[in-house]
């Protein structure tokens, strides 16, 4: 071999990659992306710490380090440039190659113009197509730099062998071809994926990795091959022991296939001959997908390994026990396997089976209660112990009736536990939140009425009445539910209800309630935010003894919170509606560029390929739904709830397979993209293909700001007509939600609430995902004004796209009647089938909708509090009455 | 340009030796670096060499030539601190341009003179673009480590202007040179390159990199190696090292990238260490004795003298060179590499 086409790249020192070098590890911790430590660090700018990680890193023997500075909280160009140039001072860091880790160019370009050794680009890929990617490769062969180039192109992550070696050919052969990069400098990252993941199509992940990896070393002369090797083991977080076992498998083969260069933990591998022979056995069965049950076999062994690495056995010997703590322990585990046998067992030797309920299973959930209650459970391990009562209770009812028609009970004796009725408001559709709560205090014992979504207002009146309820609760995610709450708190005062009121949902808040519904009612109103206070507050208001208390407690709460509320209100001050206007935000549209959208019209997409849109989903408001706080993934490794987020991820992740493979979720989209011009300073005229004219109408915000800042309405960001230059807009609305209904109905039927919610948590996500994911088609292909771009799901997540697109009912439109305009243009109801409630909230709930600004100095905004002069205004600009304008604006008029 | 690859596969060639030792002979005054053009410039311009060639323009002229009357095949343009970034001191950022321009039409002339006495030995001009007064990658201030008083696009701004001149006004080569800091090498390179496909031009690059003292490294720290690596992404004629060491004590450097390098290998050492009054005094002889222990182990391929070197050094190096073959490389042409 021709001594000079090895890999060379130097730091103060040189290091050269010969086919006979061992293995070249890359330090890791220096990733903000991959350890918290020095995230924190870098934001808190305690670079001297975070140079002693690098430190750490080259004396634990790394032999390049990566450097990683993308994330949102901080300025990642300025961070590496700053710390490069401070490791630039320590030669015992600076002595080592640097590798310059970022998804943003500007930030990878920042970083080769300070780090005088040739480094290590990671990463290009062919994602954004070969004119970025020829023209990203040349600066870096300018700049003296070896490159990472990732197995993506166009069409997405390669995730086989064939599209692995399909791109890395096709970017081989453009870097020699037409960037006459050296190859010897060209490492690709073939892409290590998780397996045991319990998805089919994961199971080939690592052996198509080191097969690709054969492949590439025979057939592209001279390139290397690297990767991030901890992601293989990614589904067994929290087993240190199969972890390092896997990952050594991994080197095992991977490394004799050709790969010589990997980001690894050292502190996470297992020398390979010191694995126990049989961990060994069923990790090779998984990485090299030898049997059809590989994963399924290592994960109960790994349940094995993991409660004990002496003991290699499946621990059952929980079921010995007595059999109250067996119960107990089935309700607390949320382990469902035995839980009929045990009741059973229990049901033969009590005298009556209702005294099951009362006895084992109610001491058994009073234990998950206590937990919950002390933190030590999470929301949904609590709602997985629900689903085990739910199903022990199931199997006691025959014999409960019975019973009854043996024994009736006198009427007088029937015992009368709490009742709490729980229901979605009239117009609205969401339930996620209703259900958890509803879940949950069950679980304490409660009896639940659930009336579902959708429900009028006398249904909630007549049924408290005929059921003689405790407690009602209403749940809302949409603005007019708020409004539909205060009906409700009226009708309640007027037919002289006593029972409390319990308030919850996304767009409820405690300023709400305490300011618009509480004083309508003369009884307690009180706003519940998270499904796991709902417990105390609903104890608390039952509690015979303590309640009167607590119920003055929260009455002087909202009482002074409402005070401070109104006349923190009086203080802000607004400007007139016309004012308001002559402080716009001033684009110069006689410079503004202006995209000419490629397709006008409007355009719909059925039965969209969900797997397409796993790459698109923001995971962290999934957790946040179960109440467990935090980003993803990071959330996954967090101190508290990290074990319970992952376990929810692995939950959620079997109902999603289950969706893809059975297709039981149906996306559709409708879009569109038309002429548009504003008029009369805050309407947009839009005109159709046809030539249709229609008219949306925004609102301005009108509180007083600082000098400089404008007053903004969406209508800024399209050319007023006046200025003679045409523009456009778009809107749409996606769909992921039909199908949600009978799948969670199906698992209801089984008593299965954790895995319906579920069901409607992952459809949200997935509309979420769709909404993204055709956002950037628009921008790159429909409308096409950003065909370049180039944003990882985190970057989109983080809305660092260009352009925008709000929907109404949110901030920058709180305004939900823009939907009738937006189904009028886009025929959403005919086309897709997505229909709007009478508070506008769209059905099935799964779904998207808003409008398209393409211009770069559109952005999101929060509307703010308007005046009446607006609220007047806009009446007639919408040829409604005052009165019905204030209706549809109430929370947003100060 | 493939005449110099062609000279340098039959033979050893001979770089001139220092400039500034040769102009101290001179003792310029401050009118004489002023020159009528200069009367009332408003810094002192003293010690600011590059500015002969404006000033003095016969002086320079002459000095190649006794260079080339020597036997050297290559001279440097006086352009060592000719930019922006150097001038600054003088406030002649504005006459950077013609600076460069100046001096390389001063060295070319007298080359091309050369070359028709005696066409078997074509003589040529390699443009110097010094490491400027600044570094990219060290801060000035010991207690702000990560403080730069230069980035790499100014550097890369300057060095872009500077090179364009020098190959305006007619230079063979451009020679990166007596680099401190890598960084500022390839952001000297990285201009080159740009220039290299702005014009669609293949001007050879000889790169010169300085070992500080006897630890072995560059200022900036890198290890020769290290710093073969940093500077070997763009195809070079030449890569070598010169100036602070004397000929033996850059013999093991020589040696460390000579054997791992497919370009051209080049030396220019110092006239040995400086003496007690900070003067370099070696003797040509000596000097040329030492450097018979690169041409015995086949080291390199261009040879040449840096600080304290005289036309006598570099007539002994050039008499002895004749005698020897040259290191044998691989040519970034024989390989068919284009820009």
């Amino acid at each position: 071999m021709n001594e000079s086409k090895v890999l060379k790249i130097s730091g103060l020192e040189p290091l050269v990659i010969t086919p006979e070098s061992n293995f070249i590890n890359v330090g890791e911790r220096t990733n903000v992306a991959g350890s918290r430590k020095f995230l924190r660090l870098i934001n808190e700018e305690k670079f001297d710490e975070a140079l002693s990680i690098a430190r750490d890193q080259v004396e634990g023997g790394a032999q390049v380090i990566d450097i990683n500075m993308d994330d949102g909280l901080i300025d990642g160009k300025k961070a590496m440039v700053t710390f490069l140039n401070l490791i630039a001072a320590e030669p015992d860091i600076a002595r080592v190659p640097i590798m310059i880790d970022s998804s943003k160019w500007e930030i990878i370009e920042a970083g080769l113009q300070v780090v005088q050794g040739k480094s290590v680009v990671n990463s290009i890929s062919l994602k954004d197509g070969e004119e970025k990617f020829i023209r990203h490769a040349k600066k870096i062969k300018r700049y003296g730099a070896a490159v990472i180039v990732m197995a993506f192109d166009e069409v997405g992550q390669a995730d086989n062998y064939d599209r692995r070696i399909e791109i890395a050919q096709r970017s081989y052969d453009i870097l020699l071809n037409k960037v006459n990069f050296p190859p010897e400098d060209i490492i690709f990252d073939l892409n290590i994926f998780p397996v045991a993941t319990g998805m089919e199509e994961h199971r080939r992940n690592a052996l198509d990795f080191i097969q690709a990896t054969t492949w590439v070393k025979e057939n592209l002369p001279h390139v290397s091959i690297s990767g991030g090797v901890s992601n293989v083991s990614f589904s067994f977080r929290g087993n240190n022991t199969v972890r390092e076992a896997m990952h050594s498998v991994f080197l095992y083969y991977a490394i004799k296939a050709g790969m010589n260069i990997g980001i690894v933990n050292p502190s996470l591998l297992e020398v390979y001959d010191d694995i126990p022979k049989e961990l060994l056995d069923h990790v090779e069965d998984v990485i090299l997908d030898r049997r059809d049950d590989a994963t399924e076999r290592l994960l109960s062994f790994a349940e094995n390994v993991k409660t004990s690495s002496k003991e290699r056995k499946v621990d059952l010997s929980w079921r010995e026990e007595p059999l109250q703590d067996r119960i107990t322990r089935a309700l607390v585990k949320g382990i469902d396997g035995y839980i009929l046998e045990d009741i059973e067992e229990a049901r033969l030797s009590a005298e009556k089976p209702l005294e099951v309920i009362e006895g084992p299973l109610m001491t058994g959930m009073n234990v998950v209660g206590d937990l919950f209650g002390s933190g030590k459970m999470f929301l949904p391990q609590v709602v997985k112990s629900a689903r085990v009562m739910k199903k022990a209770v199931a199997y006691l009812l025959p014999y409960i009736e019975e019973e009854k028609l043996k024994n009736p009970p006198p009427a007088s004796e029937k015992a009368k536990s709490n009742l709490v009725l729980m229901a979605t408001v009239k117009g609205d559709v969401h339930d996620i939140g209703k259900n958890i709560v509803s879940v949950v205090l069950a679980c304490n014992n409660y009896e639940i009425i659930d009336l579902g979504v959708m429900v009028p207002p006398e249904k909630i009146i007549a049924t408290a009445i005929e059921r003689e309820v405790d407690i009602i609760g209403l749940s809302g995610l949409i603005t007019p539910s708020l409004d539909e709450m205060v009906f409700l708190a009226k009708e309640m005062k007027r037919q002289n209800f006593s029972v409390p009121l319990l308030i919850g949902g996304a767009t409820t808040s405690k300023a709400h309630t305490a300011v618009k519904i509480a004083p309508e009612y003369h009884e307690t109103v009180v706003h519940v935010n998270d499904a796991s206070r709902a417990v105390t507050v609903v104890g608390d208001l039952l509690n015979p003894t303590s309640a009167s208390a607590y119920k003055e407690k929260i009455r002087i709460d909202y009482t002074h919170f409402r005070d401070r509320f109104l006349t923190r209100g009086k203080k802000r001050e607004f400007l007139t509606i016309d004012q308001a206007r002559e402080n716009r935000w001033k684009l110069d549209w006689d410079k503004a560029e202006i995209s000419i959208p490629n397709a006008l019209g409007v355009q719909v997409i059925e039965d969209f390929d969900l797997h397409q849109l796993l790459d698109y989903i923001d995971w962290s408001p999934f957790f946040r739904s179960w109440d467990l706080h935090g980003k993803y993934p990071t959330i996954l490794e967090d101190d508290v709830v990290g074990a319970q987020a992952k376990e929810l991820f692995a939950d959620a992740k079997i109902v999603l397979n289950k969706i893809l493979d059975e297709k039981l979720l149906k996306a559709k989209a409708v879009f569109g993209l038309f002429k548009a011009n504003t008029i009369n300073d805050d309407d947009i005229e839009v005109f159709s293909e046809q030539g249709d004219r229609f008219v949306f109408r925004t609102l301005r915000q009108q509180s007083k700001k600082a000098s400089g800042k404008p007053n903004i309405a969406l209508a800024d960001f399209i050319a007023p007509k006046e200025t003679g230059r045409q523009d456009y807009i778009g809107c749409f609305c996606v769909s992921t939600g039909f199908g949600t209904q009978a799948l969670a109905e199906e698992y209801e039927k089984v008593h299965d609430d954790y895995n319906s919610i579920m069901v409607k948590a992952l459809a949200d996500r997935f509309a979420e995902a769709f909404a993204e994911y055709l956002h950037e088609r628009i921008r790159k292909k429909d409308w096409g004004y950003a065909s370049d771009e180039f944003l990882t799901n985190n970057e989109l997540i983080k809305e660092q796209y260009k352009g925008i697109r709000p929907a109404p009912g949110y901030p920058a439109c709180p305004d939900h009647l823009e939907k009738l305009t937006i189904w009028e243009i886009l025929g959403v109801k005919e086309k897709i089938g997505v229909e709007l409630t009478d508070s506008l909230a769209m059905w099935p709930a799964a779904s998207v909708s808003g409008y398209y600004f393409a211009n770069k100095d559109s952005r999101y905004f929060g509307l703010g509090k308007i005046k009446e002069d607006q609220v007047i205004d806009f009446a007639k600009r919408r040829r409604i009455s005052i009165d019905e304008a204030r209706k549809w604006l109430s929370p947003l008029i100060s | 340009m493939q005449t110099i690859h062609k000279e340098l596969s039959k033979r050893i060639l001979v770089l001139d030796g220092a400039m500034g030792t040769m102009l101290q002979d001179y003792k310029f005054t401050e009118e004489n670096f002023r020159g009528e053009r200069f009367k009332n410039w408003e810094t002192a311009l003293q010690g600011n060499n590059d500015v002969l060639s404006l000033t003095q323009p016969q002086a320079i002229s002459a000095i190649h030539a006794k260079y080339f009357e020597a036997g050297a095949d290559i001279v440097e343009t006086n352009t060592f601190s000719s930019t922006t970034i150097a001038m600054a001191d003088y406030a002649m950022e504005e006459l950077v341009y013609e600076l460069n321009y100046a001096s390389a039409k001063i060295a070319k002339k007298v080359a091309l003179e050369f070359t028709k006495e005696n066409p078997n030995k074509p003589r040529f001009v390699a443009g110097a673009m010094g490491p400027t007064n600044k570094t990219a990658s060290m801060s000035p201030d010991v207690n702000d480590p990560g403080y730069r008083a230069i980035n790499f696009e100014e550097l890369r701004i300057a060095y872009k202007q500077q090179a364009e001149a020098l190959l305006d006004g007619g230079v063979d080569i451009l020679l990166v040179e007596t680099i401190f800091d890598t960084l500022n090498a390839k952001a000297a390179l990285f201009a080159i390159d740009e220039i290299r496909e702005e014009r669609n031009i293949t001007v050879p690059v000889m790169v010169s990199g300085t070992i500080t003292d006897a630890s072995g490294r560059t200022l900036s720290g890198q290890t020769a190696e290290a710093f073969l690596i940093s500077i070997s992404h763009i195809p070079l004629l030449s890569v070598g090292f010169n100036c602070a060491l004397g000929a033996d004590q850059l013999t093991p450097h020589l040696e460390a990238i000579s054997a791992k390098s497919e370009f051209a290998i080049s030396a220019y050492p110092n006239a040995g260490l400086p003496n007690a009054f900070g003067e370099y005094d070696e003797s040509p002889e000596k000097m040329a004795t030492q450097i018979k222990t690169y041409l015995d182990k086949s080291l390199i391929n261009i040879i040449g003298g840096c600080c304290g070197t005289t036309p006598e050094h570099i007539k002994a190096i050039a008499t002895l060179v004749e005698k020897y073959e040259p290191r044998k490389y691989s040519t970034p042409l024989a390989k068919g590499t284009s820009v």
